[in-house]
């Protein structure tokens, strides 16, 4: 067995899911801080700001490119560790009672992966092919004259079905956290008895505090707690 | 006589495994290559051989009847495994060790054996601890030990209670190491139901493929068993289901001489019988008898309420218990050796003293221990022993005695080897469990895995060469040989026998019924009158189960039923046989006791007319077999009795 | 006590299997359940039928042979026992139990609750041992192994090489039972010089075998005979990135 056996084998494969799994939760992580400055309820000021930045730095923008292919990497890795899970037990148990022995959201997660893929879609479509893509001109301008990001969100988050499916996409992001965060940690063997139980309250929190900011900027917006 | 030659060596006690290594032949590395050799039990003696004669270059083939080597019932030993190290710095030594065996085995072993079997101990822990067995260690980092079995220094090395289990993946580490290497070919479900004999040597065996029913033949120089004990004659013992006689028994029809065969070890603390469908006898480790206090009611009537139910153990009042190993032993108390201990516990029983329903349990105690070190320590002591004890019986032991009776745990007899390991079929040796080489009448606690590992890494191979050095021109015979033809087709023909009885009663049926016979006339106290009874059953059973037992299923697909009743047929000739040595044995000694033979209520051992191996030549099923003796002679130890009062 | 059992028939790996249902009466509560199987073999052996196969052996929980998938949980409901060591004192009255095999691509039919668990072995071969032939051993006290590391050892150790951590996973994985050896071995200092080899080699035939991948899901450790813990799943993985990213 090579050294190539870091990206061919079971392991490798698992690692990969680790290492783009953390590399997406930090993109969360920046993700959620800069959309949470539409509380600043100053019109989106701040927060039209951070995202020009963003959109217009070429290391972050460079970086999106990585991001991309992280995403990628998790998508594809994952669907292929499904189905060569499948292929593991081609007979199924006629009577299986997984529910005694762990919890339903660690053995759902390409499912719950899939459902925050389709929401991605749609995300994507709402958000970045505009500002990336078709441009977002014909949304105007803010107070201080920037390009109005946070104009283009009042203008999807007054969908209340857009928001159903932005707070399902959040609970879906939930479970997958609850026990992406985690794994990744022992997947990449960081795993040590003095450490596990903060590991482990800091991935609950994580996977709590995350989606909730995320799922409260779309109520936040229909329901006008920030104009 | 004459032709049972043990080929002991010359010299000093001390000196003779050393000048008989110096001397023996050896067969050079390219050679051996050209060797093959047949393993047969893949346990402690037999993965521990295999692996170090392919390590140092022959062929070998191994088989186990098992899905992997790693089940043999090796695993299941708990306490621990004897070695002369003296770590403790407690005056042990290979002397002591080899005198503590002699003296445990009721001065039935032979002399050198035994003193080989301690010198060699000291390899088995330093090869074992190089391996990765996690012996367990002091905080130091070295490796601790304990006492075991009542002997008066530490010389015990342990894995927590799973000491067989870390020393078997140990011995088949090393032998999926030579498979892996290719010099080892592995047939697991695999069961030896021949011995292929060409000019009076081993040339090989005929298997039976247990998933496909085939029948293959396998050439080898030399045929090794390493099949383990023969407990499960009594249907119920210690031993796991599968554990047989088969390859040693076809063995000795093919003049193998079987050695001491009545010589089997009760052991005192297992769980009571509960029940007709009960499948297996569990031990409960011997230590429980460091803290626990054996006792029954002193009373009939007392017990006959416990085992009605309308009394309890808590009921009895302290006057009125009878703490009867502490009253009839009070120097070694609860803590006298195996076979005394057990037959006291039959002898209360035989009273009417029992007291668990069938009538054949005794209490063991602990509220004295827990009242004198506390619970908490009382429960660190014995981890996970308690709730081994409340999974299978539903009772907690901190809160109401232990039931406990005898149960059949080791048979120190087995194939007649001499020094070598050689059986009286040249080419073919016997390792282990299987021989009846070290124990004598009676083996110590933690002597077991010490005698499996010593023949397997340390003795057989050195022992073999000697042979081997003069097959070097013997060519593979190929296996469309004759005798090869023969003996696969006698195979075959027994097992088509079987199958066409096609009768009314299931194997398990006739296995239960011997077990009956073989406990209450050559268990733990036998008579000449009860035993001449108990052959003439055995051989009413075994006409009867030749002509009404019920095989299920075909020859040619995974049949366990089949397999089963292939051992059951040769338990009942080799129960037989049992008897017959019991019945010639008219002395008492270790583990046969027997009635006639006692003095004050204790075994009488009679040294002057069976201070001799009785070695068995099979003769056919219906005829008698001949005795040989090989008689023990102690040129360094004096004969004593064996006292614990 | 009364059961209805649905129990997995398959005649080879060669045909399909399917459950089949047995009704079982006079069963006493202190029954182990492999007892209560043999009382049913009993039965249909009497009533000329084929008895059901299963894998047992030492009936103690040590040997690691019996293997049946009950109630849809690995070895049954008891927690932390094989199936040797469940009692029908556990199950009602009445109840209806589901009697499988253990399912996976790796462990392929032999018949009934039999399967061939053979993959074990040959990942054991692949580095599952230390190599030092019989005689070359220095004396055992030669090198101190610091006390917790050895418990640790021991811990990974006890892994009696059932399958069920296979069985139970989802995904059919074998990752506790290869890292349980990885980890014992490399905890000792006797396991140290082929501590790169072993996992390269181990993990290569493991994947071979076509058992899963895994997902940290952790039914295998909860369904573990022996306890055997997911960190030794975490160290196995250290071991795999050390030997591909650290050592030449």
């Amino acid at each position: 067995m090579a050294k190539s056996a870091l990206f061919t084998s079971s392991i490798g494969k698992k690692f990969l899911m680790g290492l783009t799994g953390l590399f997406l939760i930090s993109f969360l992580i920046v993700h959620a801080s800069i959309n949470a400055m539409i509380w600043f309820n100053d019109g989106g000021v701040t927060f039209n700001k951070y995202a020009h930045f963003m959109g217009s730095n070429l290391i972050v923008r460079t970086m999106e490119i990585g991001l991309f292919l992280g995403l990628i990497l998790h998508v594809v890795d994952g669907l292929w560790l499904y189905k060569l899970n499948r292929e593991a037990r081609p007979v199924k148990y006629a009577y299986n009672d997984e529910g005694t022995n762990s919890s339903w959201y660690s053995r759902s997660m390409a499912i719950l992966g899939t459902l925050i893929l389709l929401f991605l879609v749609l995300h994507l479509a709402n958000f970045w092919v505009k500002t990336r893509i078709t441009g977002i001109e014909q949304f105007g301008v803010d107070a201080e004259g920037q390009e109005n990001l946070f104009a283009v969100m009042q203008a999807v988050f007054q969908s209340p079905i857009i928001v159903v499916i932005y707070v399902a996409g959040c609970f879906s992001l939930f479970w997958h956290l609850l026990h992406g965060f985690k794994s990744a940690f022992q997947t990449l063997g960081l795993n040590h008895v003095k450490y596990n139980e903060a590991i482990a309250v800091l991935g609950i929190a994580f996977s709590i505090i995350v989606p909730i900011v995320f799922a409260l900027m779309p109520v936040s917006i229909l329901l006008g707690w920030v104009r | 006589m004459s032709e049972l030659n043990s080929k002991i060596p010359e010299g000093q006690l001390q000196e003779k495994w050393q000048h008989y290594k110096e001397h023996a032949k050896l067969v050079n590395p390219a050679n051996k290559r050209k060797l093959e050799i047949i393993v047969v039990g893949t346990g402690l003696a037999g993965a521990s051989a295999a692996a170090t004669l392919a390590e140092q270059g022959y062929k070998v083939k191994a088989f186990c009847f098992q899905d992997s080597p790693r089940r043999a019932h090796s695993i299941a030993a708990q306490g621990g495994i004897n070695a002369a190290k003296n770590y403790k710095n407690d005056g042990d030594s290979v002397y002591r060790l080899f005198y503590d065996t002699i003296k445990g085995g009721d001065f039935r072993a032979r002399e050198a054996n035994v003193y080989r079997l301690a010198d060699v101990s000291r390899n088995i822990i330093d090869q074992c601890t190089a391996q990765g067995v996690p012996f367990a260690r002091e905080y130091g980092g070295l490796l601790d030990n304990r006492s075991f079995g009542g002997t008066q220094v530490s010389r015990t090395f342990y894995a927590r209670g799973q000491t067989g289990q870390q020393l078997l993946l140990g011995a088949y580490g090393a032998l999926e190491r030579q498979i892996g290497l290719g010099n080892v070919t592995m047939h697991s479900r695999h069961e030896m139901v021949e011995l292929v004999t060409i000019e009076g040597k081993a040339r090989g065996i005929i298997a039976r493929n247990l998933i496909t029913g085939e029948l293959e033949k396998h050439f080898g120089h030399a045929v090794l068993l390493c099949t383990g004990g023969y407990g499960n004659v009594f249907f119920l013992s210690t031993n796991a289901m599968g554990s047989n006689v088969t390859a040693a028994w076809k063995a000795h029809k093919q003049g193998a001489y079987f050695g001491n065969p009545c010589y089997t070890q009760i052991h005192p603390t297992c769980i009571p019988v509960t029940g007709d469908y009960q499948s297996k006898l569990t031990l409960m480790s011997e230590s429980l008898r460091n803290d626990g206090r054996v006792w029954v009611p002193k009373t009939k009537e007392d017990s006959e309420a416990i085992r009605k139910g309308t009394k309890k153990a808590e009921d009895i009042k302290e006057a009125d218990r009878d703490y009867y190993l502490e009253r009839k032993y009070p120097s070694f108390g609860n803590l006298c050796p195996r076979d005394i201990a057990s037959r006291a516990a039959k002898e209360v029983c035989d009273e009417g003293r029992g007291i668990v329903p069938s009538g054949f349990g005794v209490f063991l105690d602990f509220s004295d221990a827990i009242n004198r070190l506390g619970i908490d320590v009382v429960k660190a002591r014995y981890g996970e022993l308690f709730p081994m004890y409340q999974n299978i019986t539903n009772e907690d032991p901190l809160k109401t005695p232990m039931k406990i009776y005898p149960a059949v745990h080791y048979t120190m007899g087995g194939l007649w080897v001499d020094y070598e390991l050689m059986t009286t079929v040249k080419g073919l040796y016997c390792l282990g469990e299987a021989n009846f080489s070290d124990h004598g009448a009676n083996r110590l606690g933690a002597s077991a895995l010490m005698q499996g590992l010593a023949d397997g890494y340390f003795v057989l191979p050195y022992t073999i060469g000697n042979y081997l050095a003069d097959e070097i021109f013997v060519k593979p015979i190929p296996t469309d040989h004759p005798a090869f033809v023969e003996a696969a087709n006698s195979a075959k023909e027994r097992s088509e026998n079987l199958m066409s009885i096609k009768g009314k009663r299931t194997v398990d049926d006739f296995h239960k019924q011997l077990g009956k016979i073989m406990w209450e006339y050559c268990g733990m106290a036998r008579t000449a009158e009860g035993l001449t009874k108990a052959r003439k059953m055995i051989q009413e059973l075994r006409n009867e189960f030749w002509s009404d037992v019920r095989v299920p299923g075909e020859l040619n697909e995974f049949n366990p039923e089949f397999d089963k009743a292939g051992r059951v047929a040769d338990f009942i000739e080799l129960g037989e046989l049992m008897v017959i040595d019991a019945l010639n044995r008219n002395e008492s000694c270790g583990g046969h006791f027997r009635v006639e033979s006692q003095e004050g209520g204790e075994a009488k051992r009679d040294d002057e007319n069976y201070a001799y191996v009785a070695a068995w030549e099979f003769k056919g099923v219906e005829a008698d077999p001949v005795l040989h003796k090989e008689e023990l002679k102690y040129e360094n130890i004096k004969l004593a009795v064996r006292s614990y009062k | 006590m009364k059961f209805y059992l649905k129990v997995w028939r398959q005649k080879s790996d060669k045909v399909a299997g399917k459950l089949v249902d047995y009704t079982i009466d006079n069963i006493n509560a202190d029954m182990s359940f492999l007892e209560m199987i043999d009382v049913l073999n009993d039965d249909l052996i009497r009533k000329g039928e084929d008895p059901i196969a299963f894998d047992h052996d030492c009936r103690e929980g040590i040997c690691g042979m019996c293997s049946m998938y009950i109630n849809g949980r690995a070895h049954g409901p008891h927690h932390a026992a094989t199936t040797c060591q469940l009692y029908m004192r556990t199950f009602r009255d009445g109840d209806t139990i589901y009697v499988e095999p253990w399912r996976a691509k790796a462990f392929p039919a032999i018949k009934d609750l039999t399967v061939d668990r053979s993959a074990f072995d040959r990942i054991i071969a692949r580095g599952g041992f230390v190599s030092v032939n019989t005689g070359q051993a220095q004396d055992a006290n030669n090198i101190a192994v610091e006390k917790a590391s050895a418990e640790k050892a021991m811990d990974a150790a006890a892994c009696i090489g059932c399958g069920a951590c296979v069985a139970a996973c989802p995904n059919s994985a074998a990752m506790l039972f290869v890292s349980a050896k990885i980890s014992q071995l490399a905890l000792l200092p006797q396991g140290g010089p082929e501590r790169t080899l072993r996992a390269l080699g181990m993990i290569d035939q493991m994947d071979k075998e076509g058992f899963g991948n895994c997902t940290n899901i952790g039914a295998c450790e909860a369904e573990c005979p022996k306890e055997i813990k997911l960190t030794n799943i975490a160290r196995m993985n250290r071991e795999f990135l050390k030997a591909t990213i650290v050592e030449e």
